[in-house]
């Protein structure tokens, strides 16, 4: 399969998306251009499958190099191992749910799309580059429609946040860039071919400073304890689809570049910073749980857990044992998937009653079934309700975390193991007030899901039943990847 | 060899129930779900019973000895080599009693719900909710892998949540499901992490393999993991005490016990359902699949099970003798006989006739479910009547509704262990075990006995005596067939499970034990029993103020008992004041303030610095030219006077 097809297709839906002239016709457009993107998505899964049962054991399939600038070492390299699939996979979920759950936006409709658009191809071309530079080429371009998202089509305080936002993504990345720039010169092959780098030994005094810059830039984006601060205020002040992409999609970028740059890239340093790494993200998990049980707007609250949640991917990398970075990949797909059917049920709760503090509703149930139902879900989801996707990529976190035998390790997971109990605590809270208890009589008239609600829920609640239910394709499809990057531990 | 099909079928039809009408439910089945429900449910109880039959008569024997099939697994998440979650059925005596147990008082629960729930609004939902709780609990018993029971132990929790919390609209109700889920939660992060130690240990999650890993002295695997570890302790003896206060969450032993009294929040039925056959007996299931663990390795675990078992079944006892409430009564009462369960494992040793404990605790489990669930549907049918929990709305109503008094006399003579009823042959044979084993803890279950019969019986005489005029009036008040016939199925149940031999089919490790009878040994519980059937009946067959006096003449003892000896407000206090106030609001607090306040100042810091340097960048030629000057002089001081 032709990978650029993963760029062409969403620019060539940013491109038409320009051309139209009214609202239905973007929003149509939008929509095919994202189911598009999802078939394509499932073509790729289907394509990588094939190719490993017919025995290629390649690290990256579908390899593609244009030279761009032979010179300075930069190619247009592609290719994607199962890590890449399924982040790909989990991009055209929210996607295309994001672009349902946008169908009642009036306000300057085609940019809209556009933004959405324009973030997605982003998100695709950084998780099919295998070149460096063109790796931050498109990260930015991931960053900077959010921050037009939240300032143009935002609620509060929004630029305040959008500022906040753009600045601490944009700081994560000149770190990343630093970190890359190091990498690139002191490599000697003058190259920002990923797999090029990866074959060389890169020496160990420069893993010690380029890691630290690497991990913490990409850290940001994926809400590093005590770099998160963006997390709540972006997420509350961006519009339902912005947060669904922030959460879904932004925050596996740091992620993935974690993962695929900074840990894959420089092991040794990996090794040495295990430790920190380790406490900052058992501290994310406790803290952000326990800061999310005081919060009462649900925006709060799912943006903080999301703090607490994303400490379970960093906790993964940190404690490098294949089991433990399959977790935290399949982490990633999990929260991607549970947060943006959070933030899509919010925004449909706030569509409706027009607030969204939680102390102002009660017993919705009643009225709004199915939003109410998937509320449920989600929630059960997030406090890690086996059969659904968080209990999978948890306990494989878990169970990953407790090979290490020493002491330290061990204390660590068993304080995450306690956060277990913190989130269900603020999870009930908030949706059993919600949900039941006598409703309040002024949402009397309140109406459930309308259709395209629907389908943007059915279609994240699929694939959130499709890992839990099912796990093992998942990780199969991931645990090659991890076993790569344990490899070059060794 | 057992037919997979059929065990699978008997695990997923209540599922099939589930997913059909909770999704369906309410556009196509609003009124004939509970029909369909009850029907999917009656195949299973029938296939359940066949698997049982087979099993015990059929293929079960390998000579003499009953095997541990495993006639399916799965392998669902593959960790790494060798650690994996499989999905499997093991067939072995516990699993298929508890399949039996399980299917019939769920089916009765489903018979009488038809009656019971009748005209609820959401009605379908019910029934979906209840195929759950039974497809979760199935799942839970056939359980071949230790992380397999977890995910089901976690969907008996949401189910439970779920049922207990289905007058949504009633904030006790919201309160009572939020608190079962969180407090059995909180245990369950016990067994989380005893799992992850147990398999650490034994390099498995396999039941089979990993109890025969852990209790032959001669593997690497066994002889680290009884090395002392972690304070002292070794690393096998901290898995079993973890998983163990996992079980001590779900099966309501003290201190973890406060989720169950609420949970009667739930419709009746469910409570007969949550209390006889699922969710609290799970914990004593878990410590029985484990026991040869618990028993040949590490006695000292299978010791706390013992003491945690006894403790909380007289604590529980104490208090049940003070409540109003009569489902409350009941719920306390669970957690006694649960008690007893839990000791019954405690006291007991692996292997022939030092296993009787084991054989009396399964026994006890069996003869409970029969008979608990009918008080609690006999309960049900009195609520439903008088339309109050409370005993003093009750009273006389054994002539307005004659077979539920019948069918609730018997079941709290088998509960109190009257000869020839259930629970007599089941408490006898654990009143030995732990004679035999464990002298102190056979002197508290007598005490036990006794507070068992009064009060028992103190229910009964306050429900169906007392007043002789019911304010119903003198119409009758029984409910219709569907809510009668489950109570005759069980107290016939309740009166002569107590004659199976069980023994036989369920040993602590697979082989005939002869339970006998021992008159001599009976008779100490039996009289005392009586005396506290003797001392209820003199108090509560009639109104009088005996009660009142003798509450008063305990005063604070009785008022501590009555208040449930304040664990709630402690766990309020812990809570609420503690974690809330001490951790959740300085976290808060942190986080906006110091962690946010830094980045913002970062970005003030950095206005005002450049608010401050745009000055000099005025556009005034002037100012410019003084800039100069300034600069040229302080230069050529520089050279002339630093540098020379």
């Amino acid at each position: 399969m032709n990978l650029s097809l993963l760029i062409l297709i969403p620019l060539l839906t940013a491109i038409l998306l320009l051309l139209l002239r009214n609202a239905a016709q973007v929003k149509w457009v939008a929509l095919a251009g994202s189911a598009l993107q999802l078939i394509l998505a499932f073509v790729l899964l289907y394509t990588f499958h094939q190719q490993r049962i017919e025995g290629n054991t390649a690290q990256m399939l579908f390899e593609t190099t244009y030279n761009w600038f032979p010179s300075w070492g930069i190619s247009f390299h592609l290719g994607v191992d199962g890590i890449s699939v399924a982040m790909i996979l989990l991009t055209a979920f929210v996607v295309i749910a994001g672009v349902l759950v946008s169908w009642n936006v009036t306000k300057m409709t085609k940019e809209f799309f556009f933004m959405l658009i324009l973030l997605s191809l982003g998100a695709y071309g950084f998780f099919i580059s295998l070149d460096l530079f063109i790796l931050f080429f498109f990260l930015e371009i991931a960053v900077i429609p959010k921050y037009l998202l939240i300032g143009i089509w935002g609620s509060g305080k929004k630029e305040y946040s959008a500022n906040k936002l753009a600045l601490m993504l944009m700081g994560g990345s000149a770190l990343v860039l630093v970190g890359l720039l190091g990498t690139y010169f002191s490599g000697g092959v003058h190259s920002f071919d990923l797999l090029k780098l990866a074959q060389l030994q890169i020496p160990v005094q420069t893993q010690m400073i380029c890691f630290p810059l690497l991990f913490v830039g990409f850290g940001v984006f994926t809400a590093l304890f005590p770099f998160h601060t963006w997390v709540p205020d972006g997420h509350s002040s961006a519009p339902t689809a912005g947060s669904m992409f922030l959460a879904g999609i932004s925050m596996k970028l740091g992620g993935y570049g974690c993962l695929r740059i900074a840990t894959f890239l420089m092991p040794q340093a990996a090794k040495e910073y295990a430790t920190i790494i380790i406490v900052l993200s058992v501290i994310a998990i406790l803290y952000g749980a326990f800061a999310t049980m005081m919060q009462k707007d649900l925006k709060y609250i799912n943006a903080y857990s999301s703090i607490s949640h994303c400490g379970f991917v960093l906790l993964g990398i940190g404690m490098l044992t294949k089991t433990a970075i399959t977790g935290a990949v399949l982490q990633m797909v999990s929260h991607g998937l549970m947060t943006a059917l959070f933030f899509a049920i919010i925004g449909m709760i706030y569509e409706r009653t027009h607030t969204r503090q939680v102390r102002e509703m009660s017993g919705l149930l009643k009225k709004m079934p199915f939003v109410i139902t998937l509320l449920f879900i989600v929630g059960l989801c997030s406090l890690g309700l086996p059969g659904l996707s968080g209990f999978v990529a948890e306990m494989t976190v878990f169970v990953g975390s407790w090979q290490h035998p020493d002491t330290f390790s061990r204390t660590a997971t068993v304080l995450a193991c306690l956060s277990i109990v913190v989130t269900a605590v603020y999870i009930l809270r908030a949706v059993t007030k919600i949900a039941m208890g006598p409703l309040t009589e002024s949402f009397d008239q309140l109406k459930d899901a309308a259709w395209n609600e629907k389908l943007a829920a059915i279609i994240l609640l699929a694939a959130i039943l499709a890992v839990g239910l099912a796990p093992n394709w998942l990780i199969n499809l991931v645990s090659p990847g991890a076993e790569i990057i344990m490899q070059k531990m060794q | 060899m057992p037919n997979t099909t059929l065990i699978l079928l008997i695990i997923l039809l209540p599922l099939a129930g589930f997913v059909m009408l909770g999704i369906y439910g309410r556009k196509f089945f609003r009124n004939t779900s509970g029909v369909i429900a009850t029907s999917l449910l009656l195949l299973s109880t029938a296939l359940a019973f066949y698997t049982a039959y087979g099993y015990f008569f059929k293929y079960g024997k390998t000579g003499g000895v009953y095997q541990k099939l495993v006639p399916l697994k799965y392998t669902w998440l593959q960790f790494s080599p060798g650690l994996s979650i499989d999905m499997g059925i093991i067939i072995d005596p516990i699993s298929v009693m508890m399949l039996v147990v399980v299917t019939f008082v769920s089916l009765m629960v489903h018979v009488f719900s038809l009656g019971y729930m009748k005209g609820d609004e959401r009605f379908p939902t019910y029934y979906a909710f209840l195929g759950l709780f039974t497809f979760s609990m199935l799942g839970l018993v056939v359980s071949s892998n230790i992380f397999q029971i977890y995910f089901f132990w976690e969907l008996v929790g949401v189910s439970s949540f779920l049922l207990i919390g289905y007058h949504y609209d009633k904030p006790s109700a919201v309160a009572a499901c939020k608190k079962a889920f969180i407090v059995t939660r909180f245990a369950d992060v016990g067994f989380l992490i005893g799992i992850l130690v147990l398999s650490y240990s034994s390099g498995t999650l396999d039941f089979n393999t990993l109890i025969a890993t852990l209790t032959s002295p001669q593997t690497n695997e066994y002889k680290n993991a009884i090395a002392a570890s972690f304070l002292g302790i070794s690393a096998l003896t901290w898995g079993l005490v973890l998983v163990f206060i996992g079980a001590a969450g779900k099966s309501a032993m003290f201190p973890l016990h406060i989720w169950l009294p609420d949970a009667m929040e739930g419709p009746t039925p469910v409570s007969a359902l949550i209390h006889a056959a699922t969710m609290v007996v799970a914990g004593v299931f878990l410590v029985a699949r484990l026991f040869p663990v618990f028993a040949i390795v590490v006695p000292s675990a299978l010791n706390l099970v013992a003491y945690v078992g006894a403790f909380s079944a007289l604590f529980a006892a104490v208090i049940a003798c003070t409540q109003t409430d009569i489902k409350r009564v009941l719920a306390y009462s669970t957690m006694s006989q649960i008690g007893y369960m839990m000791f019954a494992l405690g006291v007991s040793k692996y292997g022939g006739e030092n296993g009787l404990g084991y054989t009396a605790s399964m026994f006890h489990l069996f003869t409970h479910a029969m008979f608990k669930a009918l008080l609690f549907l006999g309960a049900g049918a009195v609520i439903h009547f008088v339309h109050s929990n409370e005993m003093k709305d009750m009273g006389g109503l054994r002539k307005l509704m004659p077979i539920t008094h019948l069918t609730f006399l018997i079941g709290c003579l088998a509960i109190a262990g009257v000869p020839p009823f259930a629970g007599f042959f089941s408490k006898e044979e654990i009143l030995l075990a732990a004679y035999q084993h464990n002298q102190s803890i056979y002197w508290i279950a007598l005490i036990i006995s006794a507070l068992t019969a009064f009060y028992m019986f103190r229910l009964y005489f306050q429900i169906f005596w007392n007043k002789e005029h019911h304010p119903h009036g003198e119409h009758h008040g029984e409910g219709g067939l569907s809510m009668m016939m489950p109570l005759v199925l069980l107290a016939i149940g309740a009166a002569v499970a107590g004659f199976i031999p069980f023994g036989h089919f369920v040993s602590s490790d697979g082989t005939r034990l002869d339970t006998g009878f021992h008159l001599q040994f009976s008779i100490a519980p039996v009289a005392l029993c009586l005396a506290g059937i003797f001392i209820a009946m003199r108090l509560y067959k009639k109104q009088n103020a005996m009660p009142q006096k003798l509450a008063a003449s305990l005063k604070g003892f009785y008022k501590a008992a009555y208040h449930k000896f304040y664990i709630d407000e402690v766990y309020h206090f812990i809570t609420k004041k503690i974690i809330f106030n001490l951790i959740g609001r300085p976290a808060a607090w942190f986080d906006k303030y110091i962690v946010d306040g830094l980045v913002n100042a970062t970005g003030n810091g950095t206005e005002d610095f450049s608010a401050t340097i745009k000055k000099f960048q005025s556009g005034k030629v002037q100012s410019y030219a003084i800039y100069f000057l300034a600069g040229a002089i302080g230069l050529a001081l520089l050279f002339i006077y630093i540098w020379k």
